[in-house]
């Protein structure tokens, strides 16, 4: 069984982001790029099934600028066995992105392909569901447990009401929960090692997708500052502003 | 228990000016040394904080062709401000009766961080390994007592030290040469100048406490390579600091303060005392209107040459601020750091080939220009003991008039955890309340460094004695941790009539005050897990 998994550059978590000045996008220069955090998990998760021995290979592949290898680089450094860099620049949307990734799986053709339920970035949360219908495969969605067996995967997913299991047939889509593992450090033999597994290059024109956008963004704000808190004398007053200002009860 | 190890020729410990200086050196004078570099936060640069007016000196002479390989140095400066600061009021000084050394008008506003990305970009390209993430945690040494090499932090160990699922122990980087480029107050350099006394004979160093916001300010308020400097309100004459407010590109400035980390007064908080500056009608009157996109803060070298360690031993040398080669007159470290670093490479070059002996590192920086700069330099620091206003007097006429050629050489009395005096005998400081526009909590400053500790980890700031600042430090000195920390790291809460010591870790951005500050030495900085600490941008 072979696992693709798509991994995508994001701004790390930690970081304060913050809105160009003219609100044409936020500011990315100079600012701490990680991989997207439920792609660690759907990496780690496939290196997993590998290691249990139900996996063959695991191919990581990224769509974006010369930078966002680094994300492959480091899928590479805690198991994947190579990589692949879809060369891109610009806004991607899940639309284009899941375009390319059919045409990769057309050429690979995995059995599974991996990837987080969405990217902490845009929050789609699209392009796993887009690549299902494109391929018309089946698909999983925030999948917090995985089971192989056989040809069919036993999943459990993470929904409003609590946790569903699922089984589904091989080959599939499968978008990654935070909580269906934890991801390993890369551990710095790895890395060395890692800059030696092979990552192969192409233009997105080379699969002859179109990745311009589709959609327009007119601009981007900052979410409204939260207004200080007031004081209440008593809980008469505190009802009375709930019912009547805030019109929560 | 057995580690991995990896051997090369030079191991350098952190990837600021100097330990990139050296690596990019190596390269250069022989590209078959192999390198590596350890940097512990989670990518170059993130853990770099510095004003910073850079002047070019030793990178003309390490890549004489920065200005065509894209170099974030770009602002050159274009006039220059020095104010006394009264409470309302400010008095200017020419700039023309400055010392020369306090002339900026042939260098350059720059982020430090950003310049270190850069140069990490050059040494990557020169084939040097440069490994962002990994801490060195731990000095090894071979059986004759040299330095060995170093072992990197374990990852995924919990609180209570017990390996967690994902644990990945450290591993072993043995080089013939060994570079400690930690910055100020390195935790394996400090270990160094004990265990090989590197100090002996010299003044206890001297440490300063350096805070950075970067503002976007409106059009009318900016001019681009301005450089302003203030000394006196908000401290008082016996309190060594000043500010510093950089005009650089895209509408930002660099806005700082120093406070010499030998203050008395236990009330002080130098955090405080840097919000309090901001409301100054001078310095008001320029970010009103603005926005603050940046707060930081570090520890930064003032003892300069008499508190200069030996930085050579067996197996390793100390390089820049490791060591502490801080101009603090001109207050500039990058330069200098830059310049110890390529002598250390040309020194290690020279160990290899020839079998020399790493004591010519020691002479090799006596005859450059950086042992020139900071012997001319020595004099100033110290002055300020006498006060702030016989400090200057005796400045102008040591830097200007004798251009620091005077035969005799003030000494450092002090170590900076010394000079506390109890809090009782010391006046209260009232601060004012923080307006959220100009000036804010130290919660939400921290909230902008980007600083984030992976949970269930060992506390990374070890208490020597656990009972120490509750029993102590607290009834003799008000527990100054709650005040000298600029990120909100220590607090003593009360409950139920019974005062606890908490010791907030995650929000530590590696600045090392605590380390240096702490009465009795009770607070030993070691290094998180990977990757921990601040997430800097362009610092």
């Amino acid at each position: 069984m072979k696992i693709l998994v798509a991994v995508k550059r994001v701004i790390d978590y930690n970081v304060q982001i913050r809105v160009k000045e003219d609100n044409s996008g936020i500011v990315t220069d100079n600012v701490k790029m990680s991989t997207n955090p439920p792609d660690d998990n759907a990496i780690e998760e496939a290196v997993k099934i590998k290691e249990s021995g139900k996996a063959t290979e695991v191919v990581a592949i990224t769509v974006g600028e010369e930078k966002a290898q680094e994300t492959v680089r480091k899928a590479l450094a805690v198991g994947a066995d190579r990589g692949i860099h879809v060369k891109a620049e610009g806004i991607l949307e899940p639309l284009a992105v899941s375009k390319i990734l059919q045409k990769i799986v057309e050429k690979e053709k995995p059995d599974l392909v991996f990837m987080g339920k969405q990217a902490i970035d845009d929050d789609c949360n699209q392009t796993g569901q887009m690549l299902s219908a494109l391929l018309n495969w089946p698909q999983a969605t925030f999948a917090s447990k995985i089971d192989v067996k056989d040809n069919k995967l036993e999943v459990t997913r993470e929904i409003d009401e609590g946790l569903e299991t699922i089984e589904i047939n091989v080959p599939a889509i499968v978008t990654c929960d935070l909580r269906l593992n934890e991801p390993r450090y890369a551990s710095l033999p790895n890395i060395m090692k890692a800059k030696k597994k092979p990552i192969e290059e192409m233009a997105a024109s080379d699969l002859g997708v179109d990745v311009s956008p589709r959609l327009e963004q007119l601009k981007v704000e900052e979410p409204p500052k939260r207004k200080a808190g007031i004081k209440v004398a008593n809980v008469a007053e505190l009802v009375q502003k709930l019912k009547n200002e805030a019109k929560v009860i | 228990m057995s580690r991995e190890s990896m051997e090369y020729d030079v191991v350098i410990i952190g990837g600021g000016p100097s330990g990139l200086s050296t690596a990019i050196k190596l390269k250069q004078l022989d590209p078959n040394i192999n390198v590596c570099l350890l940097e512990k936060a989670s990518e170059i640069g993130a853990h770099i904080l510095s004003g910073n007016v850079f002047e070019t000196r030793a990178l003309d002479e390490l890549l004489p062709n920065w200005k065509e390989l894209n170099s974030p140095i770009k602002t050159k400066v274009k006039k220059e401000k020095f104010l006394f600061l009264g409470k309302t009021k400010s008095l200017s000084w020419p700039t023309w009766l400055l010392p020369k050394v306090q002339q900026n008008h042939k260098n350059y506003i720059i982020s430090l961080a950003n310049l270190c990305r850069w140069l990490a970009e050059q040494a990557e390209a020169l084939g040097v390994e440069i490994f962002p993430g990994f801490p060195a945690s731990e000095i090894l040494y071979n059986d004759d007592g040299s330095v060995k090499g170093v072992a990197t932090q374990d990852m995924g160990v919990d609180k209570q030290g017990n390996k967690k699922e994902s644990f990945e122990p450290g591993i072993e980087l043995l080089g013939k040469v060994t570079v400690f480029a930690e910055g100020c107050r390195g935790h394996l350099g400090k270990q160094l100048i004990k265990n090989f006394q590197l100090n002996k004979g010299k003044d206890p160093q001297q440490y300063g406490i350096g805070f950075k916001e970067i503002w976007e300010i409106q059009d009318k308020n900016h001019e681009e390579g301005l450089v302003m400097h203030t000394a006196g309100w908000p401290l008082d004459n016996s309190t060594y600091g000043g500010s510093f407010m950089y005009h650089a590109e895209n509408k930002q400035i660099f806005l700082g303060y120093v406070i010499g980390l030998d203050y008395k007064n236990p009330h002080l908080s130098p955090y405080d005392e840097f919000q309090r500056f901001k409301t100054h009608p001078d310095i008001k009157k320029i970010i009103e209107g603005g926005k603050r996109i940046s707060y930081g803060a570090r520890a930064l070298i003032e003892g300069g040459f008499q508190s200069l360690p030996k930085m050579f031993m067996p197996g390793a040398l100390l390089v820049g601020c490791d060591a502490g080669t801080l101009n603090m007159p001109k207050i500039k470290g990058s330069h200098t750091a830059m310049k110890s670093g390529m002598i250390a490479a040309e020194t290690i070059n020279e160990h290899l080939k020839e079998n020399k002996n790493l004591s010519i590192y020691e002479d090799k920086f006596k005859n450059s220009w950086l042992y020139k700069e900071l012997y001319e330099a020595r004099n100033v620091k110290p002055s300020f003991s006498w006060g702030l206003i016989l400090g200057i007097i005796f400045t102008g006429i040591d830097q200007i008039l004798f251009r620091g050629k005077l035969p005799f050489t003030l000494r450092h009395k002090h170590a900076d955890h010394e000079t506390l005096k109890p809090a009782n005998e010391m006046p209260k400081i009232d601060y004012p309340k923080y307006d959220n526009v100009i000036t804010f909590d130290k919660t939400s400053s921290v909230y902008l460094t980007g600083t984030n500790h992976a949970e269930n980890q060992p506390v990374h700031l070890r208490l020597k004695d656990p009972d120490l600042p509750i029993s102590y430090t607290l009834k003799k000195f008000n527990e100054p941790a709650q005040l000298y920390c600029p990120a909100g790291v220590y607090e003593v809460q009360r409950e139920n009539n019974i005062n606890k010591f908490v010791i907030n870790s995650q929000n530590c951005i590696h600045c090392k005050t605590c380390d240096i500050k702490e009465p009795s030495q009770n607070i030993t900085w070691v290094t998180p897990e990977g990757s921990g600490g601040p997430r800097y941008g362009n610092m």
